[in-house]
């Protein structure tokens, strides 16, 4: 069952430049699975050392973030669309709390 | 790289600035990029989610919330960049960057600013003194992340 998965600007360097990449997957887990399989740059900007996958990234079931769903375990269907939403944050330097 | 926009672009990032002050503003830039340059078409002003600190909270948790708020912090909802994102597919443009203020900071990113950063992307910082927008700057992470570097900004008088 193909589901297409959009990759966002940043990481499109690791993709050839492909704006979604298709991939066969029953779940979540499976479908970054195989996007990494064939994209291996890919897989140090979404997974961390221990293979978890990073708190700066989100991902989307069409408009659903999967955190609410059944995370990685959430199923995919055909033409389901994945999306790779990176975290935007940022600030200021704190002011030192000095004494 | 340079990041080419127009004077109106950058006049409505530092209004963003003014009145959101003495909170930390946050939106989009949307454009087209090649090889070489980024061009950007739209600015897209977005809540800081800080506001909400619960939800903002769950999604990308700070290490010391008592210091740690929507002055001096910003995240922007996924869910709206994500829409967005396909709003602006739809009409062939794409996310090229970002801004956000520094309210009474210099604009020049922090180490809060480098450690959540993404490759590629254009960060634009407007320092904000006193309710003033001042320096409008922007940066791109180095590919190893370990900072970032200055990006010519080019205003075009249209
Ligand atoms: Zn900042």
């Amino acid at each position: 069952m193909p589901v297409r998965v959009i990759i966002p600007t940043p990481l499109r360097q690791y993709t050839g430049r492909k704006e979604f990449v298709e991939v066969e997957a029953k779940n979540v887990a499976e479908a970054l699975a195989n996007l990494t399989a064939q994209y291996g740059d890919l897989r140090r900007h979404l997974y961390t050392d221990d293979g978890k996958l990073r708190s700066f990234v989100n991902i989307y079931l069409g408009e659903e973030d999967i955190r609410y769903l059944q995370k990685d375990q959430t199923p995919l269907h055909d033409q389901d669309e994945l999306s790779i939403v990176p975290s935007i944050a940022g600030g200021t330097k704190l002011r030192c709390i000095c004494r | 790289m340079m990041l080419k926009l127009d004077q109106s672009h950058l006049d409505q990032i530092r209004q963003h600035g003014a009145r959101d002050y003495p909170s930390e503003c946050c939106g989009i830039l949307l454009g087209r990029a090649d090889a070489k340059d980024k061009e950007v078409r739209e600015v897209v002003p977005l809540k800081n989610l800080r506001h909400d600190s619960a939800r903002a909270q769950a999604l990308l948790p700070l290490d010391d919330p008592g210091r740690e708020t929507e002055r001096n912090r910003f995240l922007i909802d996924p869910m709206e960049q994500l829409r967005v994102e396909k709003d602006a597919r739809a009409r062939s443009l794409d996310v090229v960057g970002y801004y956000h203020s520094h309210p009474d900071h210099p604009a020049r990113p922090s180490n809060y600013d480098r450690e959540h950063a993404w490759p590629w992307y254009s960060y634009v910082i407007v320092s904000v003194q006193k309710g003033e927008p001042k320096d409008l700057t922007s940066w791109v992470l180095t590919d190893g992340r370990e900072r970032f570097d200055p990006e010519q900004v080019d205003a075009l008088n249209l």
